[in-house]
């Protein structure tokens, strides 16, 4: 028998579906609000942040806030290493390499209101491109003189032309975090996922979520999840290993290696391995002609015979054991083979043979004698190894390295540094003999270290600004390093940056040691959390990060 | 003799012992890295386990005694002298010249000598042979340690120049040159003996921390400075107590010598 | 009266004098260490040649150290301290937001140190038991031999206060002097004579004893000052307070010229008002008691 619906029932019914939509509605809230979690993320930056203009970042506490804060037209997926669209939908580039159009996504506002549109994106190129700016930022796009051009087509259509090529041009955007032209919060007016809001000065920065963040997750909620993160400046490494294990940090995004096996010990599933990191960690000689030291130490510094030798006599499983307790890989080369592209896979570490290094520096004269060596000239073989004080695991490796040299008769005085010095001896007296230091490597692309292995550039750090090159080999770097960046031809580039590294390992003028793993501890109660090897290794995708709010 | 200071002389004869017979006790060296047992607790091959590069801690500890036990006291004798003199006799002198002298013991104080330790560094050739680096930093450290004691010195002198027997020595005639050191010196000596106290182990853990400008001792040299300075990881150092040995000696030490030096307090007293 | 006001105005002009010797002498250590004009942001490989000229350039305009001095002067009369190389920020702000803290710190720091200073060291003097005396100095010279590295870390491990590790980092200085003093004045005839009368202990100590030493103490409670403001700058750096310990921690690393100076006119304008307030009051002290 079928039931008749009453005029009560009738009139309820719309209700009912009313009540029930907002039921489902405020289920679906209380399940986004579940998802997204809320609360405040914290950590620790290493130094005090020297700036807020995502422009003119030069150090990697205001980095880390720039990637926080800033939105960008493109990404580099930090876990797949690819491309991916941000503020853009679509972008080419233009066979020359010049040009690059942007198609941008509309509708969408900065965190104070105004409006996006390609007018910011032109701005935000005019300003980068001022030559009184100096940014490492701005300097990566500066392939040749002369002034950019930007085009706004529409709301969403920019066309920008620089002066050259630029190697690897669609990439470089993942650093420029785009500027409002019309608001009056100036680079404070921000279109990442959090901004600034609040600094302390020597104490902490605080972010907090920005509410008109454009990204939306796959349920249509808004992102970020995180209320908020708390950076909390704090340089020394101790205590910020003591608060992480009191809890009161989140995640360390780069833990020492001692620590990590301290902390493996006890709670394995707080510490990650990522695996080899882009960074490395080099030992070189100074080549440079007028140098002041004695001339019969530059002719073996000069010799590639000598700088294999050395690089032979080098245990860097030892290096990578004992210093970096095994979370370290004996380096191949310039690049880590954490750069997938372009590491030439083909370069293998050094292997450790003192007998082999000996016998090298035979053939080039020189002899033991009650064993110590010397050269033809009868001069023992002594060398200084300058690092930077305060980084013990340089320290460490100056050690090993010490005790590796006795073993073919050369004796090395290790020499700590505050590093002002240490900089003013590398780069203005030239007064070092050797140094032990590390690249750290944002760029994939080799095009960023353009200026180390230029022999003209001042980063050309064994040698640096010559005004020919002193070596044919050195030319030959020259001149690939010059191919690669004004082919928009990947092969091509790929081919020729394989030389270079080829070169390099052959000549030595860099001993490349190690590769640092990417370490890092991430608390339980973050979830979302995926350590990678690029840097930012644990929060790259702060948006997607929540933990349980407080 | 009292039994402390009986003890306290059995204490620093036997370290001072140990040091000069390190060659015997610990013949690997304070240099060799087992670099198969690093950070190793310790066992009947290394007393005090090992260090972070695998080199034993037991012959680092005896070979670093050497160095930190006679230079430190010696950096210290002269940081004393010099405070005895600056401050001693400005004191004594009074009026302007006490005045001159504590204005520049005040700027001595507030002087950023870091960078005066960078330059010192920046002139001493690279491979400087590590006992000359050592002797350098020590004899820096005594230079410029004076003045504390300087200032208070000034004052306790102040206080000599102008009471009744310094007064009645002048009366009867008695030249200033003896009377400031047959009368008012030793008058001092409570100050200085705090100053020379005080001085060893703070110059021992100056030298440590002058690492980081290149001066100290070179590396694989040990001091006690360097072999104290495992003591800032200290997250992992509550597991590791024997890394706690170089310090509960240096305090022994330290303490050896107040005994000794209390005999000479008593005797100033 | 006129010798007491040219007293004042001689004391004034040379605690002015002094000051700004500091400072100069201070730009001048600076300025001839090696590293002034290295700037790590050279390292940077994604910077052309122009730009790291341009920092070079930056970093030279303070090369000639008189005309440097000369105008920082001119500026500071006006009230205007310059701006911080490192930090990008003025020096006055720099120096006002984070003066409280230091001055919190050090004080108490200072109060808990002379605390424990005088509670040993009278305690010592007063008993007279090697034993107490033994322990006393094993005490403090534990806290002597430990690294100020390690006394900040260990606040911050037991969540105690910067100004323990201070306290703690001065103590053991003050203490053995104040022992010293005291036990020296404790030996003096008249003391013996007192007690050997049958005046008692409080008596001897506040009429006999306190009168004796208390020009030496406030000789070294000012240098107290300037030990605890040494001590501050690696428990600020350490326990992560953003105060000037920490300022001038960072300014030493970066060759911050005008923090630096500033920073050690501070410093020196401090420990000379320490001093001569010690001098003044224990010259005071000495002529009552004459």
């Amino acid at each position: 028998m079928k039931r008749h619906e009453n005029s009560f029932e009738k009139m309820m019914k719309p209700c009912g579906n009313a009540i029930a939509i907002a039921v489902l509605c405020l289920g679906s809230f209380v399940g986004h609000a579940a998802a997204q979690g809320g609360g405040e993320l914290r950590f620790c930056l290493r130094t005090e942040p020297k700036t807020f203009d995502p422009l003119k970042v030069e150090d990697d506490a205001s980095g880390a806030i720039r990637y926080l804060t800033g939105g960008v037209l493109v990404r580099v997926n930090r876990n797949t290493q690819e491309l991916q669209p941000e503020l853009a939908v679509s972008w080419k580039v233009s066979k020359d390499g010049r040009q690059i159009s942007f198609r941008l996504r509309s509708g969408i506002s900065f965190s104070d209101g105004t409006p996006f549109s390609a007018e910011d994106v032109a701005y935000t190129v005019q300003q980068l491109m001022d030559p009184a700016l100096h940014s490492p930022t701005g300097d990566a796009f500066r392939s040749g003189t002369g002034s950019v051009e930007t085009n706004v087509i529409s709301r969403t259509q920019i066309s920008i032309k620089f002066p050259a090529q630029v190697a690897g041009l669609d990439r470089l955007f993942d650093q420029v975090a785009i500027l409002s032209e019309h608001s009056s919060k100036k680079e404070m007016a921000v279109l990442g996922p959090f901004m600034v809001a609040d600094y302390k000065p020597g104490s902490s920065v605080l972010l907090k979520r920005n509410p008109n963040y454009w990204k939306t997750d796959e349920q249509g909620c808004k992102l970020p999840y995180l209320d908020s993160i708390r950076l909390d400046i704090q340089p020394n490494r101790d205590v910020e290993m003591l608060r992480f294990k009191r809890g009161e940090l989140d995640l360390i995004n780069s833990l020492d290696s001692e620590y990590f096996d301290k902390l493996a010990a006890t709670s394995p599933q707080l510490v990650h391995d990522a695996g080899a990191s882009l960074d490395s960690e080099q030992l070189w000689f100074n080549e440079v002609a007028k140098s002041p030291i004695p001339a019969y130490k530059k002719n073996w510094f000069r010799s590639v015979n000598f700088r294999r030798a050395i690089s032979e006599a080098i245990n860097r499983e030892d290096l990578s054991r004992v210093v970096f307790h095994g979370h370290a890989q004996p380096a191949a080369g310039p690049f880590s083979p954490a750069n997938k592209f372009w590491f030439n896979s083909k370069l293998k570490p050094q292997t450790y043979s003192p007998d082999a290094a000996l016998k090298a520096l035979q053939s080039d004269g020189f002899r033991m004698e009650n064993g110590t060596l010397k050269d033809k000239e009868g001069n023992e073989v002594v060398f200084s190894i300058i690092t930077n004080a305060g980084n013990k695991y340089r320290e460490r490796m100056a050690v090993l390295i010490q005790e590796d040299m006795q073993k073919i008769g050369v004796h090395v005085n290790v020499v700590t540094l505050d590093f002002p010095s240490l900089i003013e001896r590398m780069t203005q007296s030239f007064d070092y003999e050797a140094i032990i230091l590390g690249l750290t490597n944002v760029d994939l692309d080799p095009n960023g270290e353009m200026n180390v292995w230029l022999s003209s550039s001042e980063n050309h750090q064994w040698n640096p600004s010559q005004k020919v090159p002193e070596t044919a080999w050195e030319a030959e770097i020259d001149r690939l390093m010059r191919v690669q960046s004004s082919t928009s031809d990947t092969k091509k580039r790929k081919e020729a940056f394989d030389r270079v590294q080829e070169i390099v390992v052959e000549q030595a003028p860099f001993i490349f040691l190690i590769n640092k793993n990417a370490l890092s501890a991430v608390s339980p109660s973050v979830h979302g959390a995926s350590p990678v090897v690029l840097s930012p290794q644990t929060y790259w995708n702060a948006e997607w990060l929540t933990v349980p709010a407080k | 003799m009292s039994l402390g200071r009986k003890l306290a002389c059995v204490i620093l004869m036997l370290v001072l012992g140990a040091a000069a017979a390190a060659n015997w006790l610990a013949p690997a060296g304070y240099a060799k890295q087992y670099r198969e047992a690093t950070d190793a607790p310790p066992s009947h091959t290394h007393l005090l386990g090992t260090d972070a590069i695998g080199r034993d801690r037991f012959a680092r500890v005896l070979y670093g005694t050497r160095i930190s036990l006679l230079l430190a006291p010696a950096a210290a004798l002269l940081s004393t002298l010099m405070a005895a003199l600056i401050g001693g006799l400005a004191g004594y002198l009074g009026g302007a010249w006490a005045r001159m002298a504590m204005a520049v013991t005040d700027l001595f104080l507030s002087l950023p000598w870091l960078f005066l330790l960078i330059t010192a560094r920046a002139l001493m050739p690279l491979n400087v042979s590590p006992s000359v680096s050592v002797l350098v930093t020590f004899a820096l450290l005594g230079l410029l340690g004076w003045t504390t004691a300087a200032r208070v010195l000034c004052t306790t002198a102040g206080s000599l120049r102008s009471s009744d027997f310094v007064r009645q020595a002048r009366a009867a005639g008695l030249p200033g040159q003896r009377l400031f050191w047959v009368h008012v010196v030793p008058n001092l000596k409570p100050v200085l003996y705090a100053q020379f106290w005080i001085s060893i182990p703070v110059f021992i853990l100056s030298e440590a921390n002058l690492g980081i400008l290149g001066l100290g001792v070179a590396e694989p040299m040990p001091s006690w400075g360097s072999l104290l300075k495992e003591l800032e990881g200290l997250v992992s150092v509550g597991q590791e107590p024997w890394k706690f040995v170089p310090l509960i000696l240096l305090v022994v030490v330290v303490t050896s010598f107040q005994f000794l030096l209390s005999k000479q307090e008593e005797v100033a007293a | 009266m006129r010798s007491l006001k040219w007293k004042i105005t001689g004391h004034a002009l040379t605690l002015v004098a002094t000051v700004l010797l500091g400072g100069f002498l201070s730009a001048t250590l600076v300025r001839l260490a090696p590293g002034f004009e290295a700037d790590e942001r050279e390292l940077d490989p994604h910077l052309n040649a122009q730009s790291v000229q341009a920092l070079r350039d930056a970093r030279h305009q303070d090369h000639n150290i008189f005309r440097f001095y000369f105008s920082y002067m001119t500026r500071a009369a006006h009230g205007e301290l310059g701006t911080s190389l490192a930090l990008g920020q003025p020096v006055r702000t720099l120096l006002r937001d984070r003066a409280p803290l230091t001055l919190r710190l050090l004080s108490m720091g200072l109060g808990l140190a002379w605390l424990l200073t005088l509670t040993l060291a009278l305690s010592a003097a007063w008993l007279r038991l090697s034993v107490y005396d033994t322990l006393t100095t094993v005490v403090s010279g534990t806290f002597l031999c430990l690294p100020a590295a390690v006394l900040a870390l260990l606040s911050v491990l037991w969540n105690v206060p910067g100004s323990l590790a201070i306290a703690l980092i001065v103590f053991p200085h003050t203490y053995r002097y104040t022992r010293n003093l005291l036990m020296r004045a404790y030996s003096q005839p008249h003391i013996i004579t007192a007690r050997a009368k049958g005046l008692s202990e409080t008596r001897i100590l506040f009429w006999h004893v306190v009168p004796v030493v208390t020009p030496q103490l406030l000789a070294v409670a000012g240098v107290s000052v300037s030990l605890a403001v040494g001590a501050a700058i690696p428990v600020e750096a350490l326990c992560g307070l953003a105060g000037i310990g920490q300022l001038a921690w960072q300014a030493a690393l970066a060759r911050d010229l005008p923090l630096l100076v500033n920073i050690t006119v501070l410093v020196t304008l401090v420990t000379l008002l320490a001093n001569s307030g010690a001098d003044v009051i224990g010259t005071a002290v000495r002529r009552q008691e004459a």
